[in-house]
């Protein structure tokens, strides 16, 4: 656990970065971690994944993992892995805010 | 954490659907999670990419203390049929994909995918035999090649 000032912001961030509180989060912490993983500027797909990821954590509690993300959200697998190298669900969660998705498919 | 795993590459060496899930599995997990991965299919694990037998994998009834139950009953016609689509529609529940679709969805991901060519040489097959998303067919030691700096789990 670490508090990290962001983007103005004063965050409280787990091990491996990702957001403890998702109601800390706002579009310019999103850019600023986008970038911290290497993805800038975040392009208009890139934002669809994001504020997918946070509507489905909004609703269900979870985001989902790959396989899951790619099948509701329409953006197919291959692509996902174009925007988000290190992995979709994972960098998509960190940059939504919202905590780390635990599927292992 | 620089002790972090960066990159593995997994065998995939049994023809069952047990043998053949677990790797497949660690192989798409290990590329959610950003690290590079390599799948090498050698011997009778290469029927996961076999075009004409993929999708007939079995679970094995025979010889298997998972499946509880005499192995003598193992032997009795359809008993590997009917445990395979036992545990095919418990998987579906779970939402876990069948070995074609998981096949597209981890090369996809930008994952590797070889056979070997000792095991192709031996059981008679060439590229055609084998689904389009297998890249190549490479020798033991090209296989040590792509594997090298990273770590090789053995399946």
């Amino acid at each position: 656990m670490s508090v990290e000032t962001v983007a103005g912001v004063s965050l409280d961030l787990n091990e491996e970065g990702f957001l403890t509180d998702p109601s800390q989060w706002n579009e310019d912490v999103a850019v600023a971690l986008a970038r911290r993983e290497g993805i800038d500027p975040l392009s208009e797909r890139h934002w669809e994944v994001i504020r997918f990821m946070r509507h489905e954590f909004e609703t269900k509690g979870a985001g989902p993992s790959v396989r899951m993300l790619a099948k509701t959200s329409g953006v197919p697998i291959k692509e996902l892995y174009e925007l988000f190298p290190k992995g979709p669900a994972k960098l998509a969660a960190k940059i939504a805010g919202i905590p780390k998705p635990r599927g292992c498919i | 954490m620089s002790d972090s795993i960066k990159k593995v590459s997994i065998i995939i060496s049994k023809g069952s659907l047990e043998g053949i899930y677990p790797g497949l599995i660690m192989a798409n997990g290990a590329r959610a999670e950003g690290i590079e991965a390599n799948l090498f299919f050698t011997f009778f694990g290469l029927d996961a990419i076999n075009a004409k037998r993929l999708d007939r994998i079995k679970v094995a009834a025979v010889g298997n203390p998972g499946m509880h139950m005499a192995s003598l009953l193992g032997v009795l016609p359809g008993m590997s049929a009917i445990a395979t689509h036992m545990m095919q529609k418990k998987m579906e529940a779970f939402d876990i994909p069948g070995i074609p679709e998981f096949m597209e969805m981890i090369a996809d991901s930008g994952c590797g995918m070889y056979a070997c060519k000792a095991s192709a040489d031996l059981f008679g097959f060439s590229k055609d035999d084998f689904i389009d998303q297998v890249q190549d067919i490479i020798t033991v030691g090209e296989f040590y090649l792509k594997a090298a700096g990273g770590e090789i789990i053995f399946t």
